[in-house]
């Protein structure tokens, strides 16, 4: 189907879900910590508005409580918590510049065509304008596991687990119209505790190696397991 | 349904009491009475199911082969809360954990128990899902309890890794959702159901059931422990509190292996007719065979004692995982009996380790000398502990074990290879660690410390009494379950 015979609703679904895709890829660039919670917000935010399109296309009301739930977790309530982090942390002016951002927006990109492969399958099936959708959500999935991988910020890690969170949440709107309000509620409350448990271990993490480099975190590779540690029954 | 509100809501509950409770004498006691009722609850629910089959009802389902984790999840949650309420107070008592750590512990105890019964007795798809990433979040902050760099190292680690690997899971049950849209008459009322999508489930479109699968393998896999996403689960068993690498051996990968397999049944039925019917099966045996080779050969040379027990948690994990893979009957029956007997001997190990590093104030292994002379029960506790998990009859794993094989020179001659090499290969790497640490000469200065063994001696006697001579009922029971999944009778 060419983009232009399709419901203009859709169109924009599909607008939007691009937009989501490239604010993952400025998450995956972006060295400045406070700039890259705005990204992770303003991703949250498209996500969202992707789900209260979809509801108003299909209908379906339990889709308009699924983006009001993402909006105020996503785009309020975490990033705030993050900010809070940040400044408690002094880490507002930190830059966490990439090693080879050349190379990694590379992979990036490699992962975009990888996704649409995957999804092949899933498009035969089904001649619809979500088929596009389901690529661009794994790719949001798969460029969140990426940032995880190259950042050595925890903060940066976290928010590309968000990310990750965004990316599912885009494809159960887009693939299914959401999964049933019971499972989204779980998921939701299961991103919330999780934040909560992620802060506690920001200030632990600061607490004992005094730096949120988690490169430092590396003692219990084997060589040095028997002289650093031990006498802890 | 009774039984099943008992059996799943009591640690709930617990979990918000004991979060509340503020002696730490009495969330001892009071987390071991919890335990106890889940257990009569389990107990009851199990009779139920094995007098009128499946119990089911508000997306709630029990069958025989959830019924039969559930009791073993309960019974482990209460040896191991038996064990953990007098070590938990000698930690508390050296000043490793505060008084509001402990709390927490006793809570998140009662709250990871929740998550697994949750989980097992579940039929929406969603909710397991939401359940096991529960149980991580349960877990997590008591992998860090001790608060060392190398704690919180370890504990920041499974919670990244099982995160990502849960989230792939979850891509995978939205895929599974889209498939089951196209099948189901009325997909937002039951369209996560297991149960729903089981009856339809030759409807579901091939394809995209196996690109479900492979996400949801990925997912659940790295909370089994499957290699290459193992690594957090050596961390995280040897920096948590003993009780807990307990349970997470004990509980937590079956209960990961039990979604595994809850998928392959569903995978399995839509691939039936299509090009590659058992991609799930092979699948599986290639993770399972991978993970048991290098967690065998993982298994030599280590240096810290709770390290070397839980690369032997991925062999055996690997052992199993391998063996749901080859299908069929006997290697089904062989695998879920696996299932019960490696739990049960991991956490009576744990348990032992847990005293054996009281006794000798180290995990290192090249310190803990003369376990048998300064206290023989530890020792003898050990030595047994181990030579039933590396497989030596009359134990249950060795019965198991020669199951699995004989189903494997059966459908796969070739691969009875690896797995025996494997199986050496993971022996002698458990017994020249072991054999020093019981039988060396006790350093000076070493005293037996107060150790409960009951629980590790209930739950070795079982594993022998199985290895003996499967009792009628077990055997019956998990007959049912293999019938459920391969869906043909072994008996």
């Amino acid at each position: 189907m060419s983009p232009a015979a399709m419901p203009l609703l859709d169109q924009a679904v599909l607008v939007l879900a691009a937009m989501a895709l490239f604010t993952a890829f400025a998450l995956l660039a972006q060295t400045r910590l406070t700039a890259a919670i705005h990204t992770f917000a303003w991703q949250g935010a498209l996500v969202a508005a992707v789900a209260a399109l979809t509801g108003r296309a299909s209908g379906d009301a339990h889709l308009y409580v699924s983006a009001l739930i993402t909006l105020a977790l996503k785009v309020a309530l975490i990033p705030w918590m993050l900010h809070r982090l940040v400044r408690r942390l002094a880490l507002e002016r930190q830059a966490d510049p990439l090693e080879h951002p050349a190379l990694t927006l590379l992979a990036g990109a490699g992962i975009v065509v990888f996704s649409d492969w995957v999804a092949e399958p899933v498009a035969r099936f089904d001649l619809s304008a979500t088929r596009n959708v389901i690529a661009i959500s794994l790719a949001i999935v798969l460029l969140g596991l990426l940032m995880m991988v190259v950042r050595r910020q925890a903060v940066a890690q976290v928010l590309g687990f968000m990310a990750m969170e965004n990316g599912l949440f885009l494809a159960a709107v887009a693939s299914t119209h959401g999964m049933p309000l019971v499972v989204e509620l779980g998921v939701a409350f299961d991103v919330l505790v999780a934040m909560v448990l992620f802060g506690v271990f920001f200030l632990q993490i600061k607490d004992s190696i005094d730096t949120l480099d988690v490169d430092r975190l590396s003692q219990l590779a084997e060589p040095v397991e028997d002289d650093a540690r031990g006498d802890a029954p | 349904m009774n039984a099943l509100l008992l059996t799943v809501f009591t640690p709930l509950a617990g979990m918000l009491l004991l979060g509340a409770l503020r002696s730490a004498r009495v969330a001892g006691w009071l987390n071991l009475a919890l335990c106890a009722l889940s257990l009569a609850g389990a107990l009851w629910l199990a009779a139920d199911v094995l007098a009128h089959g499946a119990v089911a009802g508000d997306s709630f389902r029990v069958d025989a082969l959830s019924v039969y984790l559930v009791v073993l999840t309960a019974f482990v949650g209460l040896t191991t809360a038996v064990f953990s309420r007098p070590y938990m107070r000698y930690v508390h008592e050296e000043k490793r954990v505060s008084r509001g750590g402990l709390r927490l512990y006793h809570s998140m105890y009662q709250g990871f128990l929740f998550t697994m019964l949750l989980a097992l007795t579940t039929d929406n798809l969603g909710i397991l899902w939401v359940a096991i990433e529960g149980a991580t979040l349960a877990t997590v902050l008591l992998v860090s309890l001790y608060r060392t760099p190398a704690a919180i190292e370890a504990a920041w680690k499974y919670f990244i890794l099982c995160g990502v690997g849960i989230a792939q899971a979850l891509f995978g049950t939205v895929t599974l959702y889209f498939a089951a849209q196209h099948a189901l008459a009325d997909p937002a009322a039951n369209g996560l159901s297991w149960s729903a999508l089981y009856a339809v489930a030759p409807q579901l479109e091939p394809r995209v059931m196996s690109v479900a699968f492979v996400f949801l393998l990925v997912g659940y896999g790295t909370k089994v422990g499957l290699v290459p996403l193992h690594s957090w689960l050596p961390d995280a068993h040897s920096e948590g509190p003993t009780p807990m690498s307990a349970v997470l051996s004990g509980l937590l990968l079956n209960v990961a292996l039990y979604a595994v397999v809850r998928m392959k049944m569903l995978t399995d039925a839509a691939l039936a007719h299509s090009a590659t019917p058992a991609l799930a099966g092979h699948l599986l045996m290639g993770f399972g065979l991978v993970s048991f080779l290098v967690a065998a050969v993982s298994l030599q040379r280590r240096r810290d004692i709770k390290r070397l027990f839980s690369y032997s948690s991925i062999e055996h994990m690997g052992l199993m995982t391998f063996g749901f893979g080859v299908g069929g009957p006997l290697a089904t029956f062989a695998a879920l009996l696996h299932m019960l007997v490696h739990a049960l001997t991991k956490s009576a190990i744990f348990v032992t380790v847990g005293h054996a590093t009281h006794i000798s104030r180290t995990q290192r292994i090249d310190r803990i000398r003369g376990l048998i002379r300064t206290q023989p029960m530890v020792g003898w506790g050990l030595l047994i502990g181990v030579a039933a998990i590396a497989g030596f009859p009359p134990f249950g794993i060795f019965t198991s074990e020669f199951l699995l094989l004989s189903a494997t020179m059966r459908a796969w001659p070739w691969l009875t290879l690896p797995l025996l090499i494997g199986l050496v290969v993971a022996f002698a790497g458990l017994f020249r660690s072991v054999q020093p640490m019981v039988f060396g000469a006790a350093p000076p200065g070493q005293y037996p410390v107060r150790a409960n063994m009951l629980p590790v001696i209930l739950q070795l006697a079982l594993v022998l009494v199985l290895g003996i001579a499967l009792p009628g009922l077990l055997a019956h029971w998990l007959d049912q379950a293999t019938q459920l999944i391969t869906g043909r009778h072994l008996l």
